[in-house]
């Protein structure tokens, strides 16, 4: 199916991104927009912002990968639309992360992607601080299952939202950095970033 | 994105809106143009889109969403040349035939074929029940009846799809 099927009628590339902006802007104005997104650009490559009205659900890496926008209408809902300005708050919080200026996110955080296991695992390590390093099996110990260093593992490397809850703070004891969802090369920038040593 | 359980595929998942919109805006666009005229088109393709993001959840086949976008867009470009016209029925019947001879080539499901064959008066009831979701009461004002007559257009529109397609 080509778009000469149905005739050119005058229709310019500008017009149809008028009516798109207009209709971008009432389904807003009408709530209709379940999950809204947007690209960022960091230091550590674009990234793909998703949030719903809790809050913040979803921070993926290669901003482009569209399976993330799939996984999202299978999982939340398929109401999805590009909306930059809904996500601003977040993009000025990892702006300034990235800055160096800011050491704590505050913007709210959507777990709808995240089981409770993860849950339990991902809300302790949203409390280790800037610049500190905790191990896999600090955090098994922490959430009370002492033997689930690799569950840990795992619930980390599923994180939703890398970088604004920091699973980059885990680390192997002995300081080997472990792994990462992102890749160990944005792991040890953002570690290097937040001044930590991961010495243990 | 890393997510712990990934959720089953299905021929029956539906693509983020934001891809029909990629994928479609711009033949909708078209359409509403040849359909309503230039000044008319922008207000019919935001009414379009926004009908169909209400009821995209709930819809059931994600195999010909061009053919679903189109179908809605004919049934706004109608609602907006009867109120134009206010003459309600033969407002619908114009804009019924100008539909007939006006239809894009597209390669739609069986179903969308079927519903359009149906007589003007059910194709507009059944479209705007079950591709928009609107409401009885709000198909009867959109087509200057009772509330009552819409159901039974929505009913006997059913009734001749089930026959059809038996």
């Amino acid at each position: 199916m080509t778009a000469s099927n149905v005739g050119t009628a005058g229709v310019t590339a500008a017009r149809l991104h008028t009516a798109v902006d207009g209709f971008r802007l009432r389904a807003r104005a009408e709530g209709l927009v379940d999950v809204a997104y947007a690209l960022a650009d960091s230091p550590i490559g674009p990234l793909l912002l998703a949030g719903t009205d809790a809050g913040l659900v979803t921070v993926a890496f290669d901003g482009e990968n569209t399976g993330v926008l799939d996984e999202l209408a299978a999982r939340l809902s398929p109401r999805i639309l590009r909306d930059p300005a809904r996500l601003d708050p977040v993009r000025r919080e990892l702006d300034a992360y990235f800055e160096g200026k800011l050491r704590d996110f505050t913007v709210p955080v959507d777990w709808a992607l995240v089981g409770p296991f993860g849950r339990r695992v991902l809300d302790l390590t949203a409390r280790i601080p800037y610049g500190e390093v905790s191990s896999y099996s600090d955090v098994a110990r922490s959430i009370g299952a002492p033997r689930a260093a690799r569950a840990v593992g795992n619930a980390l490397g599923a994180n939703p939202i890398p970088v604004v809850v920091p699973c980059h703070r885990v680390v192997r004891i002995g300081g080997d950095l472990g792994g990462y969802g992102g890749g160990l090369r944005r792991k040890e920038f953002l570690l290097s970033l937040e001044g930590a040593r991961p010495r243990l | 994105m890393h997510v712990a359980d990934r959720a089953p595929r299905s021929a029956h998942r539906l693509p983020p809106f934001e891809a029909l919109l990629d994928d479609h805006a711009g033949a909708v666009l078209r359409f509403l143009v040849r359909r309503v005229g230039s000044v008319d088109a922008e207000d019919c393709f935001q009414e379009t889109f926004l009908a169909a993001l209400r009821a995209y959840p709930r819809l059931q086949d994600a195999q010909n969403l061009r053919g679903w976008l189109l179908t809605i867009a004919r049934n706004k470009a109608t609602d907006l040349q009867r109120d134009a016209a206010r003459r309600p029925l033969l407002g619908d019947e114009a804009a019924a035939s100008a539909a007939t001879v006006d239809q894009p080539a597209e390669s739609d499901g069986e179903l969308w074929e079927s519903v359009r064959r149906l007589p003007s008066k059910q194709r507009s009831a059944v479209a705007m029940r079950f591709v928009e979701d609107r409401s009885y009461d709000d198909i009867a004002r959109a087509m200057s009846t009772t509330p009552d007559a819409a159901r039974q257009n929505v009913s006997a529109g059913i009734k001749r799809l089930r026959r059809e397609r038996a």
